[in-house]
């Protein structure tokens, strides 16, 4: 039975790979919040997995909460500021998808190589997930840098945080509750302040478009 | 016939050239006897070559010869070999063709006397196959610079035009540029002995360092003479430049000279296997594969394009060579031979169909006088032997099946699928790149040459006077006929070219793929094992005619064969004329757009309020003005601070020989203490 | 070969040559269906071939013999495709004959062949469709390379019958990097078979054509084996998809027996495969042209993260 999980901790894997992809390639907001509610749902999903192999009962309960707050609740913020926000348009990256997705194959070989040493010493379920995790990461940061609008950006760095947390769980077996706790907090304080700039930048600016921002300069 | 036997008859064709040479300088302006007699001698001669080069072969072994010309104490070394005989039948088997097509190829009206082009001509075959036989530094870099020497006067034939001339200085700078590099990598094999003899050079064992610099040279060296990136810039100048034989010459066969040579280095001479020399190896042949093709896909010249798709070829033999060295730094043997059996294939393909496609354009040229694919178009219906034999060309030259073009492009990639064993994890993640480099490389050849032969032979004349185009003459069709029956035996029969082979690799890797060849038979290529994989050029051939029977048959029983020619229907619009159909440059936009970082492209755009729109784009070559342009600015500024020792004024010259003299006497005295 | 095996590739054959037009028919009914309209029935592609083999042939004057050699070339490359894919059973004999490699290659030389022709004429429909057809291929020829090989790497082998047992015989592990060239897959499908949202099949548009640009100038029997031979390249494709990732039910055996028990659950598999087509048609909208290179490229850059991902995964775990 471990074969088979360990084989579906593989398979969430690649899927989250594939989603981070799917991220770059996007160019509708609205995508890119269903696309992350898709990412927690893999972290979940892979989250409960590891805590039926390893037994450890704490990891259920963050499995329950990633579900209840990345799946649900944060999307559904999302969507009610992009409505609040009238956000709807297209969103326009800094250099062109193939390009972006190009240097996102790089960033896979580099992550890859980069987690070869380390998973094959570590003692973990899946080793070979941290090359992956690696990967998202880098693509989610990949992803802030390259787009010009300031919600695109706050998505990439929730995403970049749920890759962290998969990665903890496949590699480590699961964080400490008490610092998975911490960390989650921490992600709700960002975005609340994140939320509250937003609001700042478009009252000042009219318009969210980070490269105003640019004004703000000592000239 | 034993190989000592075969080695003199190699030496009797030579002389045969040399002498055939001397008659055409002794009849300088008799053209018919140059053209008629002593040119198809010259290739007759040449198939003799390649038989007895395939004795040899046969027979297995190496022959040696010491010849007693030379210098006093370095005579002329031989050795006819698996590896010389193997190139030996692919010079043969080109140069029957080429000559046999030069026999009527060439008019009264060039530049040069038809003698002299004879001389030039012959003289090169000669060098070529004295390259291939030479078995000692010297006598290797006597031929090979003879073969750059007699190549740059027959690149300049038509030396009345500044550009041509221009284009053979290039070419010959490059050459000596690369010949120098040879020169000190010879240096090094020796390894201070003095003896300077191939045999010498296998038994030394050189330090890495030494070994990786004596590599580094002779992949400068020999990738000049091939036209690796970066030092391709010739190839686009010189190859279009020269007579469309000599230019087949050149890409079929003088290239080659280039690849066995680093064969020849870095496999047989240099006995230790570093694995980043493969790595170097493979991702400059890859880089330069997928610059060759791109760029191919945008010229408007036909001859440029057939050249940029020379350089792609050469790329991917590099890569196929690359490959092999990489396997056969990590002891796994016998995929090494699966690299070394593509890379071998490729060049007899090449040699061949790229020798075919140069003759089809010397025909066209002939026929319309035009080299721009602009003016061209719609000749199938005016030179059909022509056009259906550059067919073949074409579809070899794409790599697909059943032909040539295919198998060594298969092998390539069956010989990709085994890196996953090899240690190294790095290098396992190279390997879906480069795979996926080389397939792009292969699809981007097929749309060049569906642009090659759609925008000259296929479509609607853009010119009203093509239709006086003839076809080609009776010399003309066979050479070119010779050489499509030649590519075509070669794509149904691989098994037979991959015994061969077998020897070949034996003599680099000491491993070969005849075994599991003969244990398939005729009809299927399985250079592993049939589970693995297996390919049947014949079953594809009998498959798709069968097909094609049937249904001709089967149609024409159950319902009929009527046909009504009528206007072409083109969407019903009216006005259809020559002009709306496709330019070279429209067909080649997708690419630009696609791959913009690779050109240095200049565009003019029209405006709304010019009175006379004009759309102008130039691409141009960003090595150019990136790597050669800053290297010879640098160069003159050197020369002008050395120049200015020059003072025109006598005393100063005699200071001097003064101080030298004064300097020689200080040191002498100071030695002898 | 002996006559029994032949006798089962006849049957295979003619299976695949029978049953092209009516997966056309089922996906073209399919889309009809979902639009709410009543559709033209799953056999029309039958009646469709029927007349045009009964038309007259017109030709325009200045096309050359490659123009009327073309159509049965290409239908000749299809029809060696659909034998050579093993819909029905591995052990048939010209399963040995090409690989995946070798079978992307007969593909390549049907497109080079129908691109030439469409040039031939020197209109300026036909010269569009060529340079819009040559550059999907290459661009979808690389991808549908790299997704064999991610499968190629998982059986060690490029043949066909070794990847189809091989996935069908070992116990059943979860190959992620098989997720990526589904995915791939399926975007190569859609351009190299040119449904919506690459091209439209029964567009009129100038602007929106790749090939019915290719196959303008045609008419009559040559038309009729060009359609023919499109519906043999989707029903090919759709068991390229089978024998790639739902191989299950493909007899190893050559009797022509145990052809008869695999072909209900083939039927079954093209049946689910078409409504998937159809309904990925449906919910799509065309691209603009500019846009296909980056839809292939995507295809392309997953296929290579499909192998990729199958090394870190698979390499380490030994």
């Amino acid at each position: 039975m471990t074969e088979l999980s360990i084989q579906l901790i593989n398979l969430f894997a690649s899927f989250l790979l594939l989603l981070a992809f799917a991220m770059l390639a996007q160019r509708r907001v609205i995508n890119l919040v269903n696309i992350y509610a898709m990412q927690g749902l893999t972290v979940a999903a892979a989250t409960g997995v590891v805590a039926y192999v390893t037994h450890q009962e704490h990891l259920y309960y963050s499995a329950a909460m990633t579900l209840v707050l990345k799946v649900f609740l944060i999307p559904w913020i999302l969507r009610r500021l992009i409505k609040r926000l009238d956000v709807r348009w297209d969103v326009e990256t800094l250099i062109n998808i193939p390009s972006m997705m190009l240097i996102g194959i790089v960033l896979v070989v580099f992550s890859f190589n980069l987690a070869l040493p380390i998973s094959k010493l570590s003692t973990s379920v899946s080793p070979g997930t941290l090359g992956i995790a690696l990967a998202c990461v880098l693509l989610s940061f990949m992803m802030m840098i390259t787009r010009s609008k300031a919600l695109p950006q706050v998505i990439g760095f929730l995403s970049m945080e749920n890759a962290l947390v998969f990665a903890a769980t496949s590699a480590t077996s699961g964080m400490p509750m008490v610092v998975e706790l911490g960390i989650a907090l921490d992600v709700l304080v960002g975005i609340f302040i994140l939320g509250v700039f937003m609001f700042q930048i478009r009252e000042q600016f009219e318009s969210l478009d980070i490269s105003h921002l640019e004004n703000l300069r000592e000239e | 016939m034993g190989n000592s036997q075969s080695l003199d008859l190699v030496l009797w064709v030579i002389s045969v050239w040399l002498f055939i040479g001397l008659l055409g300088i002794l009849a300088l302006h008799r053209f018919t006897f140059v053209a008629r007699i002593l040119f198809p001698l010259g290739g007759v001669a040449g198939l003799v070559l390649a038989l007895a080069a395939f004795h040899s072969l046969i027979n297995g072994g190496a022959s040696n010869r010491i010849l007693p010309i030379g210098l006093p104490q370095l005579h002329f070394h031989l050795s006819l070999d698996a590896l010389s005989s193997f190139f030996l039948i692919v010079l043969g088997v080109a140069v029957f063709g080429i000559s046999i097509f030069s026999a009527g190829y060439f008019r009264k009206s060039t530049g040069t006397a038809p003698g002299l082009l004879c001389l030039e001509f012959h003289f090169f075959l000669a060098s070529m196959a004295l390259v291939l036989i030479s078995s000692d530094a010297y006598m290797f870099m006597v031929a090979w610079e003879s073969m750059a020497l007699s190549s740059y006067f027959l690149v300049t034939a038509n030396h009345r035009l500044p550009k041509i001339r221009a284009a053979g200085f290039l070419y010959l700078l490059i050459a000596h540029i690369g010949a120098i590099a040879l020169l000190l990598c010879f240096g090094v094999l020796q390894a201070n002995t003095g003896n300077y003899t191939f045999a010498n050079m296998r038994m030394q064992s050189l330090s890495p360092f030494w070994a990786s610099v004596a590599f580094l040279l002779a992949v400068f060296g020999f990738g000049a003479k091939a036209g690796i990136l970066p030092l391709h810039i010739w190839l686009p100048e010189a190859h279009p430049a020269a007579p469309s034989p000599v230019s087949a010459l050149m890409s079929g066969v003088m290239l080659k000279m280039a690849i066995y040579g680093m064969l020849r280095v870095g496999f047989d001479l240099l006995r230790i296997h570093i694995w980043w020399w493969g790595v170097l190896l493979l991702v400059l042949g890859l880089a330069t594969a997928l610059f060759g093709v791109v760029f191919a896909a945008v010229q408007s010249d036909m001859k440029r394009l057939l050249a940029y798709s020379s350089i792609e070829n050469i790329g991917l033999l590099f890569a196929a060579m690359g490959l092999a060295l990489l396997f056969s730094s990590y002891g796994m043997n016998t995929i090494a031979a699966l690299a070394l059996t593509a890379c071998l294939f490729h060049v007899a393909a090449h040699a061949i169909f790229k020798s075919l496609l140069f003759l089809t354009t010397g025909s066209v040229l002939h026929a319309t006088g035009q080299r721009n694919l602009g003016r061209l178009g719609g000749l199938i219906r005016f030179m059909p032997w022509v056009a259906w034999l550059a067919l073949i060309g074409v579809l070899a030259s794409s790599g697909l099946p059943p032909f040539s073009g295919f198998i060594s492009e298969w092998l390539l990639l069956q010989s990709f699928l085994f890196t996953s064993a090899l240690p190294q994890p790095f290098l396992n993640m190279l390997i879906p790149v480069a795979t996926a480099s080389i397939a792009l490389t292969a699809a981007l050849a097929g749309y060049v040459m569906v642009k090659f032969f759609g925008v000259v032979f296929l479509g609607q004349p853009r010119e009203e006077k093509l239709n006086q185009a003839h076809d080609a003459n009776l010399f003309e069709k066979i050479g070119m006929a010779w050489l499509a029956i030649i590519t075509i035996s070669l794509g149904l029969a691989p098994n037979f070219i991959i015994r061969l082979i077998d020897p070949v690799t034996r003599v680099l890797v000491n491993q070969g793929l005849a075994a599991q060849s003969k244990s398939s038979g005729w009809w299927l290529l399985t250079p592993t094992s049939v589970e693995r994989a297996s390919y049947g050029p014949l079953y594809f051939l009998l498959g798709i005619a069968g097909a094609i029977t049937l249904a001709f048959i089967l149609v024409r029983i159950r319902y009929h064969a009527r046909l009504r020619r009528s206007a072409a229907w083109g969407g019903g619009h009216p006005w259809a004329n020559s002009r709306m159909q496709d330019t070279a440059e429209g067909y080649g936009q997708p690419i630009r757009e696609v791959f913009e970082t690779f050109f240095s492209m200049k565009k003019h755009l029209p405006k709304p309020e010019d009175t006379e729109p004009r759309y102008q784009v130039i691409v141009e070559d960003k090595f150019w003005n990136g790597l050669y342009m800053p290297v010879v600015r640098a160069t003159e500024f050197i020369s002008s601070i050395v120049g200015r020792l020059q003072r025109g004024r006598i005393s100063i010259y005699l200071l001097y020989s003064f101080i030298t003299l004064i300097f020689l006497l200080i040191l002498v005295t100071g030695i002898r203490k | 070969m002996t006559l029994s095996q032949f006798l089962s590739q006849l049957f295979a054959t003619a299976v695949s040559l029978l049953l092209a037009p009516l997966m056309l028919g089922w996906v073209v009914q399919l889309r009809a269906w979902l639009q709410n309209r009543r559709g033209p029935g799953i056999f029309q592609p039958y009646r469709t071939l029927h007349k045009l083999f009964n038309k007259d042939s017109v030709m325009a004057g200045t096309a050359s013999p490659l123009f009327r050699f073309a159509p049965y070339l290409i239908f000749g490359c299809m029809l060696l495709a659909s034998a050579i894919v093993p819909t029905l059973s591995t052990d048939l004999p010209l399963a040995k004959a090409a690989d995946a490699i070798a079978l992307v290659g007969l593909f390549a030389l049907a497109r080079i062949f129908i691109s030439l022709a469409a040039m031939d004429v020197g209109t300026a429909f036909g010269t569009l469709g060529a340079r819009r057809e040559m550059f999907v291929g290459f661009l979808a020829e690389p991808a549908l390379l790299m997704v064999l090989f991610t499968s190629s790497l998982i059986a060690h082998s490029t043949s066909l019958k070794t990847i189809v047992i091989t996935q069908t015989h070992k116990s059943f592990t979860i190959h992620p990097s098989l997720i990526f060239a589904a995915f791939a897959f399926i975007l190569i499908f859609l351009a190299e078979n040119a449904r919506i949202p690459v091209d439209n099949p029964s567009t009129h548009l100038e602007l929106t054509m790749i090939h019915e640009a290719l196959i303008l100038e045609y008419s009559g029997r040559h038309l009729a084996l060009l359609e023919w031979a499109s519906a043999l390249k989707l029903l090919a494709y759709s068991s390229i998809g089978i024998v790639l990732f739902l191989p299950w039910g493909i007899s190893t055996k050559g009797s022509i027996l145990s052809l008869l028990y695999a072909l209900p659950i083939f039927i079954l598999k093209l049946l689910i495969f078409g409504i998937v087509i159809a309904l990925i048609e449906t919910f799509s909208a065309k691209m603009r042209i500019f846009r296909v290179p980056e839809f292939l490229t995507i295809a392309f850059l997953l296929a290579v993260i499909g192998m990729l991902t199958y090394i870190l995964l698979g390499v380490k775990a030994s």
